[in-house]
Formats: C-alpha cells, sequence, structure tokens
C-alpha cells in the first residue's frame, strides 16, 4: 500500500478493499512513527483528518466518489486551510489560524481528498534546503545528513518517505522541482497561472506557482486535473477550458525531439549528477526520442535577475506583516513605528529579511532604473531564449539541480552559495513555463537525482506523457529510502 | 556598487525592520556579496528591450458590481493581535 499508486488506492477504495479512515489512519500513524526523525510535518489534526476521511467514505457509499475521492494528501503549509494553522514556516505566523480555504485546498476538498496534515517549509518559501523554517530543517529520508531541498522540503520528504501518498507545494524559483530532485520523487510546477494563488501565502506574486508532488508522473496528472482551474479571485487565474492531463499518458515517444541545452552541461554540474542525466537521456534515445543541442544564453543571468526581481516583490508582498491585523506582535515597544519594526524584526527569520532588505533597495529611490528595471529587461531575454529553443525541439530536457542533497549546514552560512544551486530552476519561472523533475538515477554518494524537463506554454499533458513513459521502462521513481522501512 | 553601514540602516529603516549595530555589519558584509552576484546584470545592453513584468499577457478582468463578500469581520478579527469592539487596536500615533 506504501508504494501503491493513486490510481491504486483509489481502486482499493472505490472496491471497499480499504476504507478512507483506515487508510489516513495508516499513514498518520507512519507519520507518528517517523516524524521525529525527519520533521516533515509541522501541523496535524488528526481528528479533522479522520472527518474529513469518514465523509469521502461516505461519499463512496453513496456512489459519489470522484477519481481522488478518499485519498490522503499533505499540503505545504502555504496554503489557506479553514481552521488550520497555516504558518508558511515563519514565527510571523505562528498563530494564524486561517478563516478561509486557499484554492487549491477548496479544490482538494470538492474532489473529496482527505487534508493529511501540513507540511514544513522555508520560512515564506524563501530557500533551497528547507534550513530556513522556524520549525527546524527537515531531513531527507535517503540520508539524515543531507537537506532535502527547498522550499517544498516537507512535502518532498513526506512523499520520499512514504508518509503521505502526495502532497502540494509551490515553486517560484524551483521550489517543487528541486526538492523533488533531491528525494528521488516527481513534481510539476504547472505554466504560470493555471494554479489559483488565492489564500497561497505570497511571496513573489508574478513567479508563485502551486503544483503536485508525488511518486509518479500519474499520480501528477490525477493530481493536476485537481489543481488547475480558473478563480476569479486571483487575477492572474488563467480562463481556459479544463483538459485531462492524463490523456496522453501512454503515448509512443518516437520521434519525440529532446532540446539539450549547452548551458546546462557545462560547468558547475558535478559529474556524478551529469553521468546519471546522461543514462536517462540514453533511455529516452532507446524510447524513440532524439536530441538537439539548444542554447539558452542568458542561463548565467537569471540567477541575478532572480535575486532583483523576486526580492523587489516579497518586499512589496511581506509589507502586510505589520503586527496589526494578524500575525505576530512584538510584547514591548514604545509607539506605532517601533511596534511595526520589533514585530518584524522579531517575526522574520534572517533569510527573509535579507530579501526584504534587497527588495526594498533595488526598488528605493535612485535604483530602480538600475535594478528592477534593468531585471525585467533581461527577463524578457531569458523568455527569448526559450522560444527560441523551442523552434527546434518539444521538450527540453537537463538537470534540475547542480549536485545530489548537499548536507545539512554546508551551505547555510554563505547565501550567495545557495542561491547558485538554483541554476537550473529560476530561468522557468522567470519565463512562466511549466517545469518537472523526476528521480533519474543516484550520484556517487547514493543520493538522488533529479532529471528536469521544461516543456512550451500549457504543455504538462506532453511533458507528463514524455515522465510516465520513462517511468514505465525504468523504476528509479519506484525505490524507496531504507529509513522509510522503519516505519512498518 | 559598495554598500556601507549608513545604506543599511537606510533599508532597513524603509523596511520597518529593527537592526542593531552588531546586526548591521553583519547584513553589510551578506548583502554586499549579494550585490556583487546582482551586478552581473549591469554588464549587458538592454537598450530598446521591453521590461517584462509578468509571465503572460494578463490584465484586470472586470466583474459585476454585486456582493461576493459576506460580512466576516469576527473571524477574520480572531487572528488579529489586538482588538475592541470591532476595530484593531494600534498605539496611539497623535496625542
Amino acid at each position: 500500500m506504501l508504494n501503491s499508486s493513486l490510481k491504486e488506492l483509489a481502486a482499493m477504495l472505490a472496491g471497499k478493499q480499504i476504507s478512507s479512515v483506515e487508510l489516513a489512519g495508516e499513514f498518520l500513524r507512519r507519520i507518528k512513527a517517523l516524524n521525529p526523525v525527519y520533521n516533515a510535518f509541522v501541523t496535524l489534526a488528526e481528528e479533522e483528518t479522520l472527518k474529513q476521511a469518514q465523509a469521502a467514505d461516505e461519499m463512496i457509499a453513496a456512489g459519489r466518489g470522484q477519481p481522488l475521492t478518499g485519498v490522503p494528501v499533505a499540503h505545504k503549509d502555504i496554503f489557506c486551510a479553514n481552521g488550520w494553522r497555516t504558518t508558511a514556516g515563519s514565527r510571523m505566523l505562528g498563530n494564524f489560524v486561517a478563516p478561509y480555504d486557499a484554492h487549491v485546498i477548496e479544490r482538494f476538498r470538492q474532489a473529496g481528498t482527505v487534508n493529511l496534515g501540513k507540511t514544513n517549509m522555508d520560512e515564506f518559501a524563501m530557500g533551497s534546503s528547507n534550513e530556513n523554517s522556524h520549525f527546524g530543517p527537515v531531513k531527507n529520508p535517503w540520508d539524515v545528513r543531507a537537506v532535502p531541498g527547498g522550499s517544498s522540503g516537507g512535502s518532498a520528504c513526506a512523499v520520499a518517505a512514504r508518509m503521505a501518498p502526495a502532497a502540494t507545494g509551490t515553486d517560484t524559483g524551483g521550489s517543487i522541482r528541486q526538492p523533488a530532485a533531491l528525494t528521488g520523487i516527481s513534481g510539476i510546477k504547472p505554466t504560470y497561472g493555471l494554479v489559483s494563488r488565492y489564500g497561497m501565502v505570497a511571496f513573489a506574486s508574478s513567479l508563485d506557482q502551486g503544483g503536485p508532488m508525488a511518486k509518479s508522473a500519474e499520480d501528477l496528472s490525477l493530481l493536476l486535473n485537481v489543481m488547475v482551474g480558473f478563480d476569479p479571485r486571483d487575477s492572474t487565474s488563467l480562463q481556459r477550458e479544463a483538459e485531462d492531463y492524463g490523456r496522453d499518458l501512454e503515448r509512443p515517444l518516437a520521434g519525440l525531439r529532446i532540446g539539450l541545452p549547452r548551458e546546462y552541461f557545462a560547468a558547475g554540474l558535478s559529474t556524478d549528477v551529469e553521468r546519471a542525466v546522461q543514462a536517462a537521456i540514453g533511455e529516452y534515445r532507446r524510447l524513440g526520442a532524439q536530441t538537439v543541442e539548444v542554447t539558452l544564453p542568458n542561463t548565467r543571468l537569471s540567477i541575478p535577475v532572480y535575486y532583483v526581481l523576486a526580492p523587489a516583490e516579497a518586499s512589496s508582498n511581506l509589507s502586510r506583516y505589520d503586527g496589526v491585523r494578524y500575525g505576530y506582535r512584538a510584547p514591548e515597544y514604545r509607539d506605532l513605528a517601533d511596534m511595526y519594526q520589533k514585530s518584524r524584526a522579531q517575526g522574520f527569520g534572517p533569510e527573509v529579511k535579507r530579501r526584504i532588505m534587497i527588495g526594498t533597495y533595488v526598488l528605493s529611490h535612485g535604483y530602480y532604473d538600475a535594478y528592477y528595471l534593468q531585471a525585467q529587461k533581461l527577463r524578457r531575454l531569458i523568455a527569448r531564449d526559450f522560444s527560441e529553443a523551442f523552434k527546434h525541439c518539444d521538450v527540453i530536457m537537463g538537470p534540475t539541480s547542480p549536485t545530489t542533497a548537499f548536507n545539512l549546514g554546508e551551505k547555510s552560512s554563505d547565501p550567495v552559495q545557495m542561491y547558485l544551486s538554483d541554476i537550473y530552476t529560476i530561468a522557468v519561472n522567470l519565463a512562466g513555463l511549466p517545469g518537472m523533475s523526476i528521480p533519474a538515477g543516484v550520484g556517487d554518494d547514493g543520493r538522488p537525482v533529479g532529471l528536469q524537463i521544461i516543456g512550451n506554454y500549457f504543455s504538462e499533458a506532453k511533458m507528463l506523457n514524455v515522465a510516465h513513459r520513462y517511468q514505465q521502462a525504468t523504476d528509479w521513481h519506484a525505490r524507496m529510502p531504507e529509513g522509510a522501512k522503519a516505519g512498518g | 556598487m559598495s554598500l556601507t553601514l549608513e545604506d543599511v540602516r537606510r533599508i532597513a529603516h524603509l523596511a520597518r525592520i529593527a537592526v542593531d549595530e552588531n546586526e548591521a555589519a553583519d547584513y553589510l558584509r551578506q548583502l554586499s556579496g549579494i550585490f556583487s552576484l546582482i551586478e552581473e546584470m549591469q554588464s549587458v545592453d538592454t537598450t530598446g528591450i521591453e521590461p517584462m513584468s509578468h509571465a503572460q499577457d494578463v490584465w484586470l478582468r472586470l466583474r459585476e458590481d454585486e456582493v461576493t463578500e459576506p460580512d466576516r469581520h469576527e473571524s477574520f478579527q480572531s487572528v488579529a493581535p489586538q482588538v475592541e469592539a470591532g476595530l484593531y487596536l494600534v498605539p496611539k500615533v497623535m496625542e
């Protein structure tokens, strides 16, 4: 059951071989056994979880079950869920109980899935290692000395350690794909605008996008069917015909053109990751795909551009945390200004404060043109690189991360080193394209390697097809870390 | 470009984040490192390139002028640090 696909779980539920209450109970038991080691979950609400499972069982009994009714799903603690504490990994929201559902949570509720709990994350989704959480770091189930990646590190760990069959994440600069890669699971960041940002705690609004994390591309397709949908409450939500993201899963790959960006296989990529990614590409050739070299010449600029635009948007978004309407308020202060300054100084962690300060500076008088505007112009060049490349290929492939999971503490003292680890994922957010990561082997240290698949706008069904065929031919996605077996 | 301690204090003030002297020195070191990474942008001539603020060409939708939100001030204020008689309380700003 731990390794069952969502489709298999749904069939067991529909066939009454197991009830949703039993299934949720089993995963809650595993969470309680394993979470003290991994710290993947920050909030559990067992009673509420079981109540939702009970309701799902009734839906199934009444013949009103949908494809995922009764399946437990863990949610990144960035999605507001009515009545659930929603912290975004921050002391600032440590006591915030959401008074409403995010659109994503609403969709999962309507689909009859069961909220298994809220997962740990880098504070306000700012980080690549999950070490920036107010609730402590998450451990990588493949090696507890290693980080799980970030910012959706708790969700990635929960799926990898089989504490949840699936989870939600968000991706602003790689926060679904990089932790998926580092923990050996699959994750997809859809085209910007497909998943509503309503009720998703904002980091950088022009880049933030929610998406699913699971064991396989097939599972992702079912989750995406739930998550994607127009929402008038998000001004950037796209109004499109509903589609079945699993419709092309089985399509053969003969004739598929895979673009390999020269810049993704250059200096900085560790040799063991390169070897694994090349082996995966070799497998694609055996499946009938052709490869073509493409170029994304502005790749190296994506990091500086991102670290201007994302902090600029964050400094604006996070100005709402002032200790007045919700969130943390300092216990002592002289006057209003002092209350703002102390509440923010005590409520935010170091990385969040750094980014607010960068953003404040680049938007301040006299610096706007040199930084913010220049970054927006370069963003256009980065997006153009992709449209050029897609004239020659159907999907782009490369590594998700330049190395396998690094050790806890290895990069946490040097923000710049940490930022550089996002080199292959950031440009995708800047362009607004869909991107995914699937497990494709291990490095010299035995830790997982992720293959990144980047598609053109709205080509999620094609990408999932490309990922699924690989997963039919290989078993990397089915492997379970040793430590997770301890959960019984 | 090199930041000074004075810049750090000014930014912290604009961002409304209390920073003491020791922290200011740490921020100076860390932000300088980040800005040296950001400086790489200046090497590219972007004359004539239109800034891209967004991934999709989106514009604000209009909607019918009708009530969409019920009054839920009690539940929204239940998460506020200090409330009295339906009002958010803050320190006095005028004598």
